[in-house]
């Protein structure tokens, strides 16, 4: 198969095997030496996969199996990672039986939840699957009744010749179809045939949700399993000195307590290898209360650390300061930062000299606390240690990343690990993060028995990793005619800078500067859905809103004015959007929500739009404001994520970034005193509730024949600056430092 | 201290033997393995452990087991024998649940707001709803499903 319009790579081919049941099961696979005349006998033999990949079981009786290859943390890919397949397969969606793929780099070679990316990298390799399993059931059916296949059509798990009327089940040709060989060109339907794609479907997993199942890692147990909970140091900075666990060890239903090492002092950190703290305290025992309690009995001595240097892979060393932080002087650090130069990331034209000869500058700062990401599922895995091998019970986002440094700190090899993946209680980027399954497995191999390891939610909430806190100043030059002639973004943040010195508005104005910086930081910090974008969208959009009243513009007219000129005659070399799709987004968002309608002169409402993870999306967010309360009306959404495979789950996750982006606008923060967080559990990180969502939200989409291009990421940043912008609107005051509603009180 | 309780969960007496003070969410996951009843917090802030004493909806992180002699107590296991409870349909029926983590205590505290309200303002669902957090944003879906319930 060399020739496929399915833009595969060419070394790509597919792999049939037969089921002892007498069915055919079908992955695609890249293996390195495949030959297009490989036959199934030699398709046998070991593979090395390289890609996408993923089976559809179809048995004799006709029902289908399809296996979905990414972890699931409520993004509902379980539901349309599927579709893709059953469409090309042509079966009826209600015959399909959807299962969860467990971690299998040879079977599923990207298990990978995050970046919005699962249906993308999807998109055509899972349906080259269902479009050859459907070629060959074809052909099958062609041998079986002598028949041309040009004469023979499928429709719902059926193959049919017209002529004769002859009907029967894909289930009937599947074993003959096992042991054909995997047809050379692959046809996908067009964008027009699509039954199932387009279609709402609801989620596969919904009835097992709703009668409270056990899904999920923590619901997981078998016999002989003990909990293990770790007691780490009470504030970021500190690490433990010496312990007396004698008491504790005393407590009912403690079977050990002892300290583990995280990673060796010379590990080399990978990307996901972020840990709070390195060396923790493991308690060992009988039950989640024993543990809980046994805790409190420890006896423990911290100290503040030391400087680290942490080797980075690529040799890169990375020092951790020592040192308690504190928000406040987070705060501070950070206006410092802003007075020096920054490191340039982009400059346009003369922005120097447009600054100096300009009739008029706006200059405002933008500031945003850590954000603990708040799983409603606390962190936790299981892990049986035995011998040279260990298994896994896990909810993590991407598999495939923490093998390497388990391989590393257990010294087994890579096959001798295996990983169960669990639906996840979400994950928005924290279960990427998976030294949870290390310490798991060590806690398990040093007690010599199968554990399931538990973060209490104070565990999760005082020791993350954060959404960073970030700073952007942004400073806007006009001449005498009020028209914007230079633009200035300086951004950074503990410890990461936030900037994306290459999107929008660059490539829009003239003249044009991009500064970033940061503060080394002994706060632990990754991934937090739509990384630095979330950031990014809620000071810039803010700032083009303030600018667009000072040019006496309409908001939503500015922004389309901007992106007109960089879609016809863009400054710079590189820029990353598409402004005809932010157009889109702008141009949607504004008839759907009335935008500029006389009806809508009272309303106090506020717009913005956002590129991120190769999608574009805007809001309009109604609000009105009685004192401390602010009371959300409506959310109308505009989405142009290319064509979107299950409108049902995809409306949803909208909604649900509306909800997540207000949230945390209005009350999301992590603070710090010395080393130690302010906030502990829901009691003290506040969280959005019923009575404070939105009253209405509508999700629109833009209709077009793009490759899905990622949903998960992208409605969630402009959410912060719509909230902004409208309360502006609401109060006559901007709102420069999140969260907005403390800023209300008083 | 240990002691021996004898506990009406889904109208099936369960004998435990157990610490005074152990909260019934413990009880429910770790000594009976019946899992619906899911961690949150543990400090009665989040509304995932929630289960119904005597019909009305409490949280069962904050329940002591001592404190539950004499009471029936239903979880998400016994709200319906299929799931076929009106609240379990309507959050079906309009696709409620993202990550799903939070949904059984959701649907625990909808099914207690109905028993006692059969026809719930919006408001009078919002603020009964608020002590059940959803962290993926489904609060919308939710008040939806309760309306959806509330007419059959």
């Amino acid at each position: 198969m060399k020739k496929t319009n399915s833009n595969l790579s060419r070394r790509s081919f597919l792999k049939v095997t037969s089921l002892s049941g007498g069915g055919m099961m079908l992955g695609i696979s890249w293996f390195a030496s495949a030959k297009p005349e490989d036959s199934l006998a030699e398709l046998n033999i070991e593979p090395v996969w390289q890609e996408v990949t993923s089976f559809v079981k179809i048995n004799t009786d006709n029902s289908i199996k399809i296996f979905s290859p990414n972890p699931e943390f409520g993004q509902n890919v379980m539901t349309s990672l599927p579709m893709l397949i059953a469409e090309e397969l042509d079966v009826d969606w209600k015959q399909v039986e959807v299962e969860q793929g467990n971690y299998d780099p040879k079977a599923f070679p990207r298990q990978f939840t995050g970046g919005s990316q699962s249906i993308r990298m999807a998109w055509k390799q899972l349906r080259t699957v269902g479009s050859a399993a459907r070629q060959m059931i074809l052909t099958a059916a062609s041998q079986a009744w002598n028949l041309p296949v040009s004469e023979l059509s499928t429709s719902n798990g059926m193959v049919t010749h017209a002529f004769s009327g002859k009907s029967e089940t894909y289930g009937t040709f599947a074993a003959a179809a096992a042991k054909l060989p995997v047809p050379k060109d692959i046809v996908l339907k067009g964008n027009e045939s699509f039954r199932l794609v387009g279609s709402p479907q609801k989620n596969v997993v919904g009835p097992k949700i709703v009668q409270g199942k056990p899904l999920f890692g923590l619901d997981y147990r078998e016999p002989g399993m003990l909990i293990a909970m770790t007691e780490r140091p009470p504030a970021f900075g500190m690490q433990l000195k010496s312990f007396d666990a004698t008491a504790a060890k005393k407590m009912p239903g403690i079977v050990d307590v002892f300290a583990i090492k995280v990673y060796q002092d010379d590990h080399k950190f990978a990307g996901f290898d972020t840990r709070s703290f390195n060396e923790v305290i493991a308690v060992v025992g009988k039950s989640t209360w024993d543990v809980m309690n046994a805790r409190k009995k420890i006896k423990v001595d911290w100290e503040v650390a030391s400087e680290k240097k942490e080797m980075g892979m690529n040799h890169r060393e990375n020092i951790v300061p020592s040192g308690l932080e504190s928000t406040k002087k987070h705060y501070a650090q950070m206006l410092e930062m802003d007075k020096k130069p920054g490191k340039i990331e982009r400059r346009d034209g003369e922005p120097e000299k447009a600054f100096a000869e300009a009739k008029h500058v706006i200059e405002r700062t933008y500031t945003a606390p850590f954000l603990a990401h708040n799983i409603m599922e606390p962190t936790n895995t299981f892990a049986h240690f035995v011998g040279d091998k260990v298994r896994f019970v896990a909810p993590i986002q991407i598999p495939d990343m923490m093998v390497p440094s388990i391989v590393a700190r257990l010294g087994i090899p890579r096959e001798n690990i295996s990983i169960e993946l669990v639906r996840m209680g979400g994950g928005f980027g924290r279960r990427a993060y998976g030294h949870y399954m290390i310490e798991a497995a060590l806690i398990s191999k040093q007690a010599n028995a199968p554990i399931k390891l538990i973060y209490t939610r104070e565990d999760d909430v005082s020791g993350g990793i954060y959404r960073p806190s970030y700073q952007l100043t942004y400073r806007a030059a006009f001449n005498e005619n009020k028209q914007l002639i230079a633009f200035h973004a300086k951004g950074g943040g503990v410890p990461e800078s936030p900037l994306h010195a290459n999107r929008f508005p660059a490539g829009a104005i003239d003249n044009y500067l991009a500064e970033s910086w940061v503060i080394p930081s002994n706060i632990t910090i990754g991934a937090f859905r739509a990384p630095r974008s979330n950031f990014n969208a809620a000071a810039e959009q803010s700032f083009l809103d303030e600018i667009s009243e000072y040019m006496d513009k309409d908001p939503i007219a500015f922004r389309l004015e901007l992106l007109q000129r960089a879609k016809d005659n863009p400054v710079g070399k590189t820029n990353d959007y598409d402004p005809s799709r932010y157009m889109g987004v702008l141009a949607l968002v504004r008839d759907k929500s009335g935008w500029g309608k006389s009806e809508n002169a009272g309303k106090k409402r506020g717009v913005s739009a956002y590129f991120c993870h190769n999608s574009y999306a805007a809001q309009v967010i109604d609000l009105r404001v009685n004192g401390e309360q602010v009371t959300v009306d409506q959310v109308t959404t505009a989405l142009d994520c290319g064509v979107v495979v299950n409108p049902e789950g995809a409306k949803n996750m909208a909604e649900g970034a509306a909800i997540d982006g207000i949230g945390n606008a209005l009350f999301g923060q992590l603070t710090l005193t010395d080393g130690r967080t302010d906030q502990r559990n829901f009691d003290t990180y506040r969280m959005i509730r019923h009575n404070e969502a939105p009253k209405k939200i509508d999700v629109h989409f833009v209709k077009n024949e793009i490759d899905p291009t990622g949903l998960g990421e992208p409605p969630f940043p402009p959410v912060f600056a719509a909230v902004a912008n409208a309360l502006y609107k609401a109060t006559g005051k901007r709102f420069y430092q999140q969260p907005f509603q403390p800023q209300l009180i008083g | 201290m240990i002691k021996k309780y004898s506990l009406n969960i889904n109208k099936k007496v369960h004998q435990v033997e157990a610490d005074e003070n152990i909260p019934l969410l413990w009880v429910l996951r770790d000594n009976l393995g019946m899992e619906g009843t899911k961690y949150g917090c543990g400090v009665g802030s989040c509304g995932a452990c929630t289960v119904h004493l005597n019909g009305q909806a409490f949280r069962s992180c904050l329940l002591p087991i001592s404190a539950l002699a004499g009471t029936e107590i239903t979880t998400i296991e016994g709200l319906s024998a299929n799931g076929d409870h009106p609240v379990q349909k309507a959050w079906v029926d309009l696709d409620v649940a993202q990550c799903g983590y939070c949904q059984s205590g959701q649907i625990m505290s909808a099914s207690a707001l109905l028993k006692n309200n059969p026809n719930p303002t919006e408001e009078e669902i919002e603020n009964f709803m608020s002590g059940n957090i959803c962290r993926c944003g489904t609060y919308s879906r939710i008040k939806k499903a309760i309306q959806l319930a509330a007419t059959k």
